[in-house]
């Protein structure tokens, strides 16, 4: 159930999603958003695409097998959390280091955002493995 | 004795190892064991005699008071110096029975673990620690009834055998807590003197049902016996050692241990006089109605049980003194006599005392034995059991009540019990040969040595009773309130009353045995009536526990959805229901209507879209309100302020809605089974649960006004962790633990998920599943099919 | 908040009598129900504020009551994404279980156990 209107408007949404899914990642911290909104997003976008085309293009689109964004986002997470063991702290205890970023002044960089990289990463493969299971299963 | 009890129960730990190591030498190494420890308590004995009660303790439950506490009386001594020179010759004996049998080490470790604890209820002073060596006790004999698990009447035998002494060892453990409770301590030694204290306290009564319920039904008293003739299924070394020789007397050792404490009275008295008296002529009349040669010798055990538990009931010095005596007797003569049987039935393949005969010149050490084991049996001089009779008739002719009536009542056991040796000790041998037994042959050593031992040591001490009658059995009587008798055992006592009766047994004993043919007849004609006794109402009661068992599981674990649900439901309306009417003053709760319009609307067009999804027929239709539902729940998010949770919301139901419409695409339609009846009761619950959500929400909706955990996440959320967006910073940092757990529960989902779809290839491997095709409830109404989206 | 509460009530019942259900179609949407209820549950129960989420004002070092209560929010959070993921899981089941079985009644799948 191909059409034209629907292919046309994923096209066009599919880069703006995918923009708007990395903002809010991004600014998670700090204002609504993060990981978990931010994966379903991005994971919209591509069901989007295999809505108007088929599941076949929606992987190739995606370039990455959802099972290895699973497995990847999960040892994100877990990395994140073991760099605090290899400071002598707690398990998953927040490591901060400031960054000067030229035109954007001083910006706070710590585990806690590469942990919200990895939960972004498992919702976007867990939302696309189960969406393109079920439509390929059609 | 710490030390031989620990090391028993090591060397059952190591026994299948050493059996592997050892193989044929392994029966005389552990009998040189035992033998060895029997020699060693018996140096104890002129330490004991002299009134010394060596105790050693450890401390076990400080909090509760509990020792683990050992000591050692004439009345322990004894009995653990039978349970190890009984034991090594069982063990020898054993390993001769069961040669070449697989499972002979964990025979030899179920035989160690049963000598520890059965060393242990003697030797233990704690009454905590005595009762768990008790229980250990039943455990062991269950696992060796059942040693032959294959065949299910030795199953069903070491069942009944566990749950009747096991039930017992229940109300044991009631009757020690009030014993503890009353007299202020668990120490046997402690409780010695404050006999008065317990005997004077309200639970005095309860106490003594207690103790005689667990003591009945371990050593087979009326109406408790039955369990022990069917423990015959055991091998038989183990019905020799176990179900004659020592763990059956436990019952009998406890009542006379208890004796000095609890004693004295006519409550303790009269039910002790009344069921051993029953048991000693019920057992003696069921042994010679009986056919095999163990069964015999089984019920004959539980009529000396039955003895031993009157003469501890008319509990003057002289029955206590008589009750020591009987209970040595009984060991050496019914251990032997049991292994001989066994021996018997292994050389003839036969089991019928009627169908042997000519035994004697085949087999001569095994007829040996067997003759003087028979004369102890039958209580004739020289052997030990002749003076255990005399002191028995001089005790129940010295009862201060109930003589005469007593009196009759032993030399009628004993007729029986005369009668019945000589059918299982003599004729086997004497009688003219059979079929059977004139290809037999005589059994090997280990067979022959331990009966022997046992019958030839009842004639020594039979011909100088000195020999153990100072140092063991006054000491014996001494401990369990016998005072200080003089030693007075003798094979001559002059003539008196006694040897008077001890002739008339004799006499009537051979005319009862030359009638054996009607005795028998009447002992089986006496089988029917039992066949209502107590063993029918332990299947009575075994059945009726299944029924019920059966039957609430029927009624819980039915695999009806719906009826697990609403048991929960029902209950938990109930239940909180309950705590919320009564707890809460419903007129006072912080209630606020607190109306905006728009949350108004919103929680308006929640409840329609629920309500219209309730009742869709239509798939699609179904799947547009749950999204339109969702969607108002998000909208409720934002204006409560929670923007992270609005947006996820609205997210994931968009997603939710594409995912429903790819699976119900292959789903039938909706289809309303159940009938009117059964959708309302559905529909009251369901109402009734979902109303007390609603009160439960607003009866702590209210206010907290105690510190509050996210009060410390408002505070340190910028300076602890960069964030202001205190939700996200909950999530990656403060709780990233639970997070992480949830992306894995995710990524589990997500497996299950792929797996359900993709891995197929198992779909032709897997059985297809039979169903029958319910019809349902009533007329299964199928809705018309919804128009759109098929 | 009364109506807070009575919409609690309302998709606690509904999920309830749906999964109650032997359709095992109508189950799974009862089972969506019961995942709004408990999140709504969840966020009504520690009591609610209007408009003040918890974000951290410019200039401000804290959060500043009154605020809504962050903890039943994250909480929630990941309940709804975990609600999502079961859900597909029970939905991708009851495919299974309709394609092996043949029959979407409850009572008929019941029987397979034996």
């Amino acid at each position: 159930m191909t059409s034209v209107i629907l292919t046309t408007t994923a096209r066009l949404l599919h880069p703006v999603l995918l923009i708007t899914s990395i903002f809010l990642l991004l600014r998670g911290h700090n204002e609504p958003g993060g990981g978990f909104s931010g994966g379903l997003v991005a994971a919209s976008a591509f069901a989007l695409h295999a809505m108007a085309h088929d599941a076949r293009q929606a992987r190739r689109a995606l370039r990455i097998d959802p099972h290895v964004l699973i497995g990847v986002g999960l040892l994100t997470a877990l990395s994140a959390g073991v760099m605090s063991l290899a400071a002598g702290a707690p398990l998953l205890t927040g490591l901060w280091t400031s960054v000067h970023m030229p035109g954007l002044g001083e910006w706070a960089i710590g585990t806690p955002l590469l942990f919200d990289v990895g939960v972004y990463l498992v919702v976007v493969g867990i939302t696309l493995l189960i969406i393109l299971c079920l439509s390929e299963a059609e | 004795m710490a030390t031989w009890l620990l090391s028993t129960f090591v060397l059952a730990a190591l026994a299948p190892w050493l059996h592997r190591l050892l193989r044929a030498a392994t029966p005389w190494v552990l009998a040189t064991y035992a033998a060895a420890m029997a020699v060693h308590l018996a140096t104890w004995a002129p330490q004991v005699a002299d009134g010394a009660t060596p105790r050693v303790a450890w401390t076990w439950a400080a909090a509760l008071g509990i020792e683990f506490s050992l000591r050692l009386d004439g009345w322990g001594l004894l009995m653990a110096i039978v349970i190890s020179g009984v034991g090594a010759t069982i063990l020898l004996y054993g390993g001769g029975y069961l040669a070449g049998d697989r499972r002979l080490g964990s025979f030899y470790m179920f035989l160690l673990l049963f000598m520890g604890s059965m060393l242990g209820v003697a030797l233990a002073d704690n009454l905590l620690l005595m009762f768990v060596f008790w229980e250990l006790t039943s455990l062991s004999s269950y696992l060796l009834i059942g040693f032959d698990h294959e065949r299910p009447a030795a199953r069903a035998a070491a069942l009944q055998a566990l749950l009747v002494t096991g039930l017992g060892g229940l109300a044991l453990l009631a009757a020690v807590v009030l014993m503890g409770v009353a007299g202020g301590s668990y120490e046997f030694s402690s409780l010695l003197s404050r006999g008065d204290a317990i005997r004077g306290h309200a639970s005095y009564p309860a106490i003594i049902v207690l103790v005689l319920l667990g003591a009945f039904t371990k050593s087979a008293q009326f109406p408790f016996h039955f369990w022990l003739p069917n423990a015959m299924q055991a091998p038989t070394p183990v019905s020799a050692y176990l179900h004659s020789a020592t763990m059956v007397k436990a019952g009998v050792f406890l009542l006379a241990r208890l004796t000095p404490i609890l004693g004295g009275t006519a409550a303790w008295q009269v039910p002790l006089m009344l069921a051993g008296g029953a048991t000693m002529l019920l057992g003696a009349v069921m042994a010679l109605g009986s056919d095999t040669l163990k069964r015999i010798l089984a019920y004959s055990t539980v009529s000396v049980l039955g003895t031993l538990t009157m003469l501890i009931g008319v509990g003057t010095p002289a029955a206590l003194h008589a009750a020591v005596v009987m209970l040595l007797a009984h060991a050496l003569y019914k251990g032997a006599l049991f292994m001989i049987a066994g021996a018997v039935s292994h050389a003839t393949h036969e089991y019928e005392p009627e169908r042997l005969g000519g035994l004697a010149r085949i087999m001569p050490w095994t007829a040996t034995s067997a003759g003087l084991a028979a004369l102890s049996m039958c209580g004739l001089p020289p052997a030990f059991g002749f003076i255990a009779k005399e002191a028995f008739y001089e005790s129940t002719l010295g009862a201060s009540g109930w003589s005469t009536w007593l009196t009759s009542a032993a030399v009628l056991g004993n007729v029986l019990l005369f009668a019945v040796a000589l059918r299982v000790g003599v004729m086997p041998f004497t009688a003219r040969a059979t079929q059977a037994t004139t290809d037999a042959h005589e059994v090997s050593l280990t067979l022959w040595l331990g009966p022997a031992l046992l019958a030839a040591i009842g004639i020594l001490i039979g011909l100088s009773p000195a020999v153990c009658d100072a140092r063991l059995v006054v000491p014996a009587g001494a401990a369990i309130g016998a005072g200080e008798t003089p030693p007075r055992l003798a094979l001559w006592h002059g003539v008196g009353p006694a040897l008077y009766l001890s002739g008339l047994t004799v006499a009537v004993g051979c005319a009862a045995f030359a009638m054996r043919r009607a005795a028998r007849l009447a002992g089986i004609a006496l089988r029917k009536p039992a066949a209502w006794g107590p063993e029918s109402w332990y299947h009575g009661c075994v059945a009726g526990m299944n029924a019920v068992a059966t039957w609430q599981t029927r009624v819980l674990q039915n695999g009806y959805l719906r009826v697990y649900l609403w048991t929960t439901l029902v209950t938990a309306v109930g239940l909180v229901g309950y705590a919320l009417l009564r707890g809460a003053d419903l007129t006072d709760l912080p209630l606020s209507w607190d109306l905006h319009a728009g949350e108004t609307v919103v929680c308006a067009l929640i409840l329609l879209a629920t309500a219209a999804a309730v009742r869709a027929r239509a798939r699609l239709a179904a799947i547009a309100l749950l999204g339109a539902v969702g969607y108002g729940v998000a909208l409720i998010f934002v204006f409560f302020g929670a923007p992270d949770l609005a947006m996820t919301q609205f997210l994931i139901e968009t997603l939710l809605v594409i995912l429903f419409v790819l699976v119900f695409y292959h789903l039938p339609p909706f289809v309303i089974y159940s009938e009117l009846a059964a959708r309302t009761r559905d529909a009251i619950v369901a109402t009734a649960f979902g109303g007390m959500m609603a009160l439960l929400v607003m009866a702590i909706g209210g206010g907290h006004d105690g510190p509050r955990v996210s009060d410390y996440f408002a505070e340190r959320s910028l300076g602890d962790a960069h964030g202001r967006n205190v939700v996200n910073v909950i999530l990656v940092d403060f709780r990233a633990i639970d997070t992480l757990g949830e992306i894995t529960v995710l990524a589990a989902a997500a497996a299950g998920v792929y797996a359900l779809l993709r891995l197929r290839g198992g779909r032709a491997r897997l059985p297809r599943i039979a169903v029958e095709p319910r019809t349902t409830i009533g007329s299964a109404k199928r809705e018309r099919a919804e128009t759109a989206g098929t | 908040m009364i109506p807070l509460a009575i919409v609690v009530g309302g998709l606690y019942a509904a999920a309830l009598y749906l999964i109650g259900r032997r359709s095992i179609v109508k189950l799974v949407i009862g089972l969506a129900l019961l995942g709004h209820a408990s999140n709504l549950l969840i966020f009504s129960a520690g009591g609610v504020t209007r408009g003040r989420p918890p974000l951290i004002r410019p200039g401000d070092e804290a959060l500043i009551a009154p605020y809504a209560d962050p903890l039943p929010q994250a909480l929630i959070l990941t309940a709804i994404v975990i609600s999502f993921g079961v859900l597909a899981f029970a939905l991708v089941l009851v495919h299974r279980a309709y394609t092996a079985v043949g029959s979407d009644d409850v009572d008929a799948i019941r029987t397979t156990d034996a």
